[in-house]
Order: C-alpha cells, then sequence, then structure tokens
C-alpha cells in the first residue's frame, strides 16, 4: 500500500500530516515513511538521529582526447547543448546532460565513455522499531531531482505500508512521486489560496488516476467553501486540525502532536485506517 | 577577420539582438572582404543549452569576435575556451552599426 502526501503549495503542513500519519502507524505496524521533497527534505527533522547514506549517480560522458577527432557529431546529436567541440577539445557542461546515453553512440570513433557523477543521495533512518525514514537529498546546484525521488521510492519499494511525502506545487516532482501511488491525501488550509491550490492538486492527482481524500489543517472552523469544493469532486475531508496554541506550540518546536498530545495518536491511526479502506474501495 | 553580430532579422541592415542564445539570426561579416552572411539559429528556441549550441555555431563559422547584448554563464565558457572575443552593444541600432563602432573601437569587450 502506498499512500502519498501532496498539497498545492509549500506551508500547508503536508510534512507535519506524513511524519504524524507514519508515527502513529509506527505504534501498530511497520510503516516506511520517504521524504520526496529532494529540493528541501525536512521529515528527518522530527526524527533525529543516525543514518546510513547511499549515493544517487547518473551517466555522463567521458571524452577520450587520444581517440577524439574533434569531428563534431556528439555536439550535433546533443540536443540539450551540453557539448561544445573545440579545434583542440571537447568542452562538456554535465549539469545540461540529461544522461541520454546518445553521444556515445554516435560517436564514430569510440572515444566516449560513460562514468558516474554524484546527483544526490539517499539518507535511511530507524527512528522507531517500525518506522523506517528515507530521505531523497539532492546535490546542491543539481537541476533535476527526478532520479533521486525515483531512487528513493525504489529504496522503499517491496515495503508493505510505505507513505510519500512529495514536495509542494504541483511540477514534474510531484508527478515522479504521485505516480504508482494507491491514494492521495491532499492537505490544505482553508483559505481562498489554500483553496486555489487544492484545486489545482485535486486535479493533477486525478489525472494520474490516483482517488484522493483531503485534510485541513489549520482549520478555524470556516471552510464552507472549501467543503464545498471537497463535495463537488467527490473528495473526503477524513481529518481536521484545528488552530489552537497547544497544537502550534508542539509543531513550532518541531514535535508530533499525535506522540505529544492525547488523542492525537488515535486521529492519525483513524486517517490511517479511513486512506487505506478509500483505496480499497476504488480498486 | 569574421565577426559575428546576433539579430533580429538577417542580413547587415537587421537590428542587433542582445540576447546571444536566443538570437535568432547570426549575422558573420568577413572583416577583409566585407562579405556578410546570416545564419539562422536553430536552436534559439530550444529549452536549455542554446548559449553552447550558439558558441558551436561560433565555432563552426570560424568567428573570432562576437558583438551581441549579453553572454550566459555557460555560453561564457565555451566561447572563452574558443578564444572568442565579446563585445557588448546596446545602442538599438543595426548590425552595420554595431560593426562600425565595434571598428571605431567604442565598445565594451566583456569577455
Ligand atoms: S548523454 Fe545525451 S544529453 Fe548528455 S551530453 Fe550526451 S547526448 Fe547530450
Ligand atoms: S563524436 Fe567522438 S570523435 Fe567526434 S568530436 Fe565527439 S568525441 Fe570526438
Amino acid at each position: 500500500m502506498q499512500i502519498v502526501i501532496a498539497s498545492g503549495k509549500g506551508g500547508t503542513g503536508k510534512s507535519t500530516v506524513a511524519a504524524n500519519l507514519a508515527w502513529s502507524r509506527a505504534q501498530e505496524a511497520p510503516v516506511t515513511l520517504v521524504d520526496c521533497d529532494v529540493e528541501e527534505p525536512n521529515l528527518h527533522l522530527f526524527f533525529p538521529g543516525g543514518h546510513t547514506d547511499t549515493p544517487v549517480t547518473r551517466l555522463v560522458p567521458a571524452f577520450d582526447s587520444e581517440r577524439c577527432t574533434r569531428c563534431g557529431d556528439c555536439g550535433r546529436f546533443c540536443r540539450f547543448g551540453a557539448i561544445a567541440v573545440l579545434k583542440d577539445r571537447v568542452l562538456f557542461f554535465p549539469e545540461i546532460c540529461h544522461s541520454c546515453g546518445g553521444c556515445a553512440l554516435v560517436c564514430p570513433n569510440a572515444a566516449i565513455t560513460e562514468r558516474p557523477i554524484s546527483l544526490g543521495r539517499i539518507e535511511e533512518r530507524h527512528p522507531l522499531p517500525e518506522l523506517r525514514l528515507i530521505s531523497g537529498v539532492m546535490n546542491e546546484g543539481e537541476a533535476v531531482g527526478i532520479p533521486v525521488i525515483q531512487a528513493a521510492k525504489e529504496a522503499a519499494a517491496g515495503d508493505a505500508a510505505i507513505i510519500l511525502d512529495s514536495s509542494p506545487g504541483t511540477a514534474c516532482p510531484v508527478i515522479e512521486t504521485v505516480k504508482g501511488s494507491d491514494v492521495c491525501v491532499l492537505v490544505t488550509e482553508a483559505t481562498p489560496f489554500g483553496l486555489h491550490d487544492l484545486k489545482l492538486a485535486a486535479e493533477v492527482v486525478s489525472s494520474l488516476g490516483v482517488p484522493a481524500c483531503v485534510v485541513i489543517n489549520r482549520s478555524c472552523g470556516d471552510e464552507d467553501e472549501t467543503e464545498a469544493f471537497c463535495r463537488e469532486q467527490g473528495l473526503p475531508v477524513f481529518l481536521r486540525i484545528p488552530f489552537s496554541r497547544e497544537i502550534a506550540a508542539v509543531q513550532n518546536r518541531g514535535g508530533l502532536i499525535s506522540r505529544d498530545l492525547p488523542d492525537w495518536q488515535a486521529a492519525f491511526a483513524g486517517l490511517y485506517e479511513q486512506v487505506i479502506a478509500l483505496a480499497e474501495v476504488q480498486r | 577577420m569574421k565577426i559575428c553580430v546576433t539579430a533580429k532579422e538577417s542580413g547587415i541592415d537587421a537590428q542587433v539582438e542582445e540576447r546571444f542564445g536566443r538570437a535568432p539570426y547570426f549575422v558573420f561579416i568577413d572583416e577583409e572582404t566585407g562579405d556578410a552572411a546570416t545564419v539562422l539559429n536553430t536552436g534559439a528556441g530550444g529549452a536549455g543549452g542554446v548559449g553552447i549550441k550558439s558558441a558551436q555555431i561560433m565555432v563552426d563559422n570560424g568567428a573570432k569576435v562576437v558583438i551581441t547584448g549579453q553572454v550566459g554563464g555557460n555560453a561564457n565558457s565555451a566561447l572563452s575556451a574558443a578564444g572568442i572575443a565579446v563585445y557588448t552593444y546596446r545602442a538599438g541600432g543595426s548590425v552595420k552599426d554595431a560593426v562600425a563602432a565595434y571598428q571605431a573601437g567604442t565598445l565594451q569587450r566583456i569577455l
């Protein structure tokens, strides 16, 4: 079972929901939490402790200057403009290269081999006996995080219960994260902006054929528009996290309400059950 | 020596284009003979790496000097590695005006 947590934009409390859901589930059964927000992973902040690292690499061309005749074929082939062939040498720009491997195929002189370069890493932690946390971390300055997301999902593959925390927004990394999930939890705030972002996110998720439900964070009881939208779209609202000083205080110090406040462990366990039930109904 | 000016249209009367990688046309002028030849920048609409592709066109056409508005980081590296000088022209004139200004020595070299 793969659950993905998404939101139209950042700051809605998506990671909070993911961390609490995983923590409460881990009190009963094994669960794997995967931080797919590879540009700014933050789930580990809820679970301090040591970790093991696995590098994520991609292949880029390496040029053998002895064999290369500066014919220019590789540069003409590369549609991303990652190669410039000068009179006396080949210039290569790894940050533009998409690792397609084509230049090595077209080189008439077998002057190109492929070598791995680092893209980022997968950090693995075990904060609780039943909780496995996998964080994808992209190197700073890297343009594309998709391979790191894929590696993080692969590291979790095969585990019985997987919770993915996607990056905010609705861009390619979110789509890559949502793809193949059984069910999606959309986290929103009941504000006009929150509703706008929720609509975008709901559209993306439904276009990928993933059943979705909603968690309203910082709820203050006045959410008619959000509720109306959810009803229209057939999105069940499974949990409301009220705006309260007590909750804010726990969250501001990086705590988990499911651990630190009575009743919230049960609330998140209930959310988990409802989410699973939704996935099963839709299957 | 060959000079290239980035341009909005073809020919030496065209307006100078201030973008390098995304310039629609490159006008190559042979200083000795006065001949001008226009090359269409097929990569201008590309998603990325347009600067490097354009730098490759400079190399392939034997330009020693480029006159344009500005040059991005990667194109910058490629042009300097290829030993091509870059001058900036922002007076909004034609290719011919830019070449005249270059020959009069009033253009600022940025690379
Ligand atoms: S691997 Fe593909 S993208 Fe990278 S330089 Fe070669 S042709 Fe270009
Ligand atoms: S295709 Fe091969 S031989 Fe030709 S320039 Fe590229 S690396 Fe050199």
